[in-house]
């Protein structure tokens, strides 16, 4: 039989028929409030129920507030949003942890904690980070409202096969530089528009020694480095973070499932379309200075001079960047002063992201004139931060401590940071008016926004 | 979905790379639950001063370019969040095509599934088009049966793959299609080990 990549094998044995385009079966199908309701509706005005309700999970996460739950939602139209996916839950029997429940959190911190997320799985959600669940050995993408109607039907979906891609992350990472370091580092080298057509297997020692939370943060971020989905092959690593969750096989099924995950690694010998390699001993902790994450680089440079980019296009991009930034080329990084911090997304809002951010800043206290806030990926994460004490570090150094979603992330709620104000943010996205209209945002992990936060400018966490 | 034949008209240029759906439709708009009416927030931020009043250099706000059917943008046009809704605002605002050297993958995926035509050109016919899209009168057709775009003097052909381009020809419910496969997609369940599938809550 022909040497098959980790991605080749689970496409496989997901295709019920077709070649180019195949229909893919779907075995998990995550569904949020905010691209959701349009699909419902349309599937209700044709009359058609949800082929698989038990493969189907709800929570809501995007536009819900992190503070003062207790007296609902103020904003009427996320109002209806949160009251229209708790209906149509109910309707169609779909497993629901609504606002009030304790499992309640962003979808891609919850699907894994939970076990739902597990290696050879095809999943899918109207959300592009669903990339997050590759880091299993799941095939995991996001898709668009229409699409969402499409699987809520027929528990399927009509794919041309991306290629193959493989980025091998060769030695191991230095002290002090994280997974979203790692992340960071290959989008600034391959840029936006890298992955395009691909799915990304991420492969090498680096990516071997990451434990299943950092492997998360790596394959979150495919999608901003235009990947279809990330991927990276289930070992005992994997294994010990699934064995016992709730969802997870139990007794003989888990032989039988770790079994089947066993064969899913890449063969040897299998063809990949493109491969790069990434000296990951090389790395240094990074930041963003632009208005997409390819506009990213190492903390011990200085703005760029868009004048010494050479494409085209690229250079148009870094000078219209540096003026919605405001920023001047030649400044070192860490004279770059910010006026917030936010700790918290599916790219960084799990447990370890928040220990990392705790141990920076205990007995330490947020700069004055900085306003500082942590927002946990889910309501468990929240409690076992507040069981491990973080809550108590975060709230002494001055951090305002959140309930669980996607927060600034995005700011479809009042977390919105303010016009031409500045935020080290420890999420995925910093195109402009992505947290507010206006504001500015710098990439980061939770150790170097967490420093930020102290000395009120940006710095290199590894001088901490 | 209304089938896709032939879109000629005119065009608007929106000369810049890496177009991310956040610029297309920011978040505040984001919290509707209906599938119409995005239009008049289509790239919301540049169409509008920090105020909320036009900004008067948008194309948006310029009455030269209303009434025009095609948009020709830069490279990975559409890339980032998955929102459908950017494909929705682009269609409601009345553009019923858009021209650029590559597409965000899930943008393209959308775009087919609601009847908005993609096309992929050269990033050098992109430039000529871009060049002469300052010309409101200007006009472009695209013929999707022929694969070709005509503009001036130029006939550039494009590759669509065969299944987008049927879909949009027909205006096909993909739905309704899946679900005569109802044999195969249940045969593959059968095939499913059970521990695949969640244990009910």
């Amino acid at each position: 039989m022909t040497a098959r990549t980790l991605f080749d094998k689970v496409w496989d044995a997901h295709v019920v028929t077709g070649d180019d385009p195949a229909l893919l079966y779907v075995d998990l199908h995550l569904v949020h409030e905010v691209t959701s309701p349009q699909a419902f509706a349309g599937l209700e005005a044709a009359g058609r129920r949800v082929r698989r309700p038990d493969l189907t999970f709800a929570t809501v996460d995007h536009a819900i507030p992190t503070t003062g739950r207790s007296l609902g939602i103020r904003d009427p139209r996320s109002k209806k949003q949160v009251d229209t996916l708790r209906r149509n839950t109910e309707r169609h029997g779909i497993t629901f942890f609504g606002l009030d429940h304790p499992g309640q959190g962003i979808v891609h911190v919850v699907g894994p904690e939970n076990g739902y997320t597990q290696p050879g799985k095809v999943i899918v959600c109207g959300d592009s980070h669903t990339s997050t669940h590759g880091a299993f050995g799941a095939l995991a993408f996001g898709i668009g409202t229409s699409e969402v109607e499409h699987v809520l039907a027929t528990q399927t979906l009509w794919q041309r096969k991306p290629k193959n891609m493989a980025v091998e992350f060769d030695g191991g990472l230095p002290k002090g530089v994280t997974a979203k370091d790692l992340i960071l580092g290959m989008i600034a080298r391959l840029g936006v528009g890298g992955g395009q057509g691909h799915v990304i297997e991420y492969r090498g020692e680096a990516i071997l020694a990451l434990s299943m939370e950092e492997r998360m943060t790596v394959c979150n971020m495919s999608i901003e480095g235009g990947a279809r989905a990330g991927m990276i092959a289930p070992d005992a690593t994997t294994l010990a973070y699934l064995k016992g969750r709730p969802q997870s096989p139990a007794g003989d099924d888990w032989d039988e499932a770790v079994e089947h995950w066993s064969q899913l690694a890449t063969d040897p010998g299998a063809r990949f379309d493109t491969t790069h390699h990434i000296d990951a001993t090389g790395l240094e902790p990074h930041v963003s200075w632009g208005i997409n994450p390819g506009q990213t680089a190492p903390i011990t440079a200085s703005v760029p001079d868009p004048a010494a980019i050479s494409d085209p296009a690229e250079r148009e991009t870094a000078v219209r960047a540096l003026k919605y930034m405001a920023l001047v080329p030649g400044t070192p990084f860490t004279d770059i002063p910010i006026e917030h911090v936010f700790v918290g997304s599916c790219t960084n809002g799990r447990i370890e992201d928040l220990r990392m951010a705790a141990k920076v800043v205990a007995g330490r206290q947020v700069a004055k004139g900085v306003s500082a806030v942590v927002v946990p990926g889910s309501m468990q994460v929240k409690a076992q931060a507040e069981a491990e004490g973080l809550a108590e570090v975060f709230e002494s150094a001055g951090f305002s401590w959140r309930e669980a979603g996607c927060s600034s992330c995005l700011a479809m709620n009042d977390d919105v940071i303010p016009a031409g104000e500045r935020c080290a943010s420890t999420s995925n996205r910093n195109f402009e008016g992505r947290q507010g209209r206006g504001a500015r945002t710098h990439l980061m992990s939770p150790a170097m926004a967490a420093a930020a936060a102290v000395a009120g400018h940006l710095v290199d966490v590894r001088d901490w | 979905m209304k089938p896709v034949s032939v879109v000629s008209g005119t065009m608007v240029p929106l000369p810049l790379a890496d177009v991310d759906t956040d610029q297309i439709i920011p978040k505040q708009f984001l919290t509707r639950t209906e599938r119409t009416g995005y239009g008049d927030f289509l790239f919301f931020d540049w169409a509008t001063t920090a105020d909320g009043s036009p900004s008067s250099d948008f194309f948006t706000n310029d009455p030269a370019r209303a009434g025009s059917r095609v948009l020709v943008t830069g490279r990975n046009f559409g890339c980032g969040s998955s929102r459908e809704h950017a494909v929705w605002a682009i269609q409601d605002w009345g553009f019923d095509a858009v021209i650029a050297p590559s597409f965000g993958d899930i943008f393209r995926n959308n775009a087919v599934n609601v009847g908005l035509l993609t096309v992929e050109l050269a990033e050098e016919i992109v430039a000529r088009l871009l060049d002469l899209a300052q010309d409101p009168a200007a006009v472009v057709t695209i013929d999707l049966r022929e694969q070709t775009v005509e503009f001036g003097d130029v006939v550039a052909e494009f590759e669509i793959d065969r299944a987008a381009k049927e879909q949009l020809m027909a205006g096909l419910d993909p739905i309704g299609l899946t679900l005569q496969r109802d044999v195969a997609i249940s045969a593959h369940e059968a095939r499913r080990p059970d521990w695949m599938s969640p244990a009910a809550q």
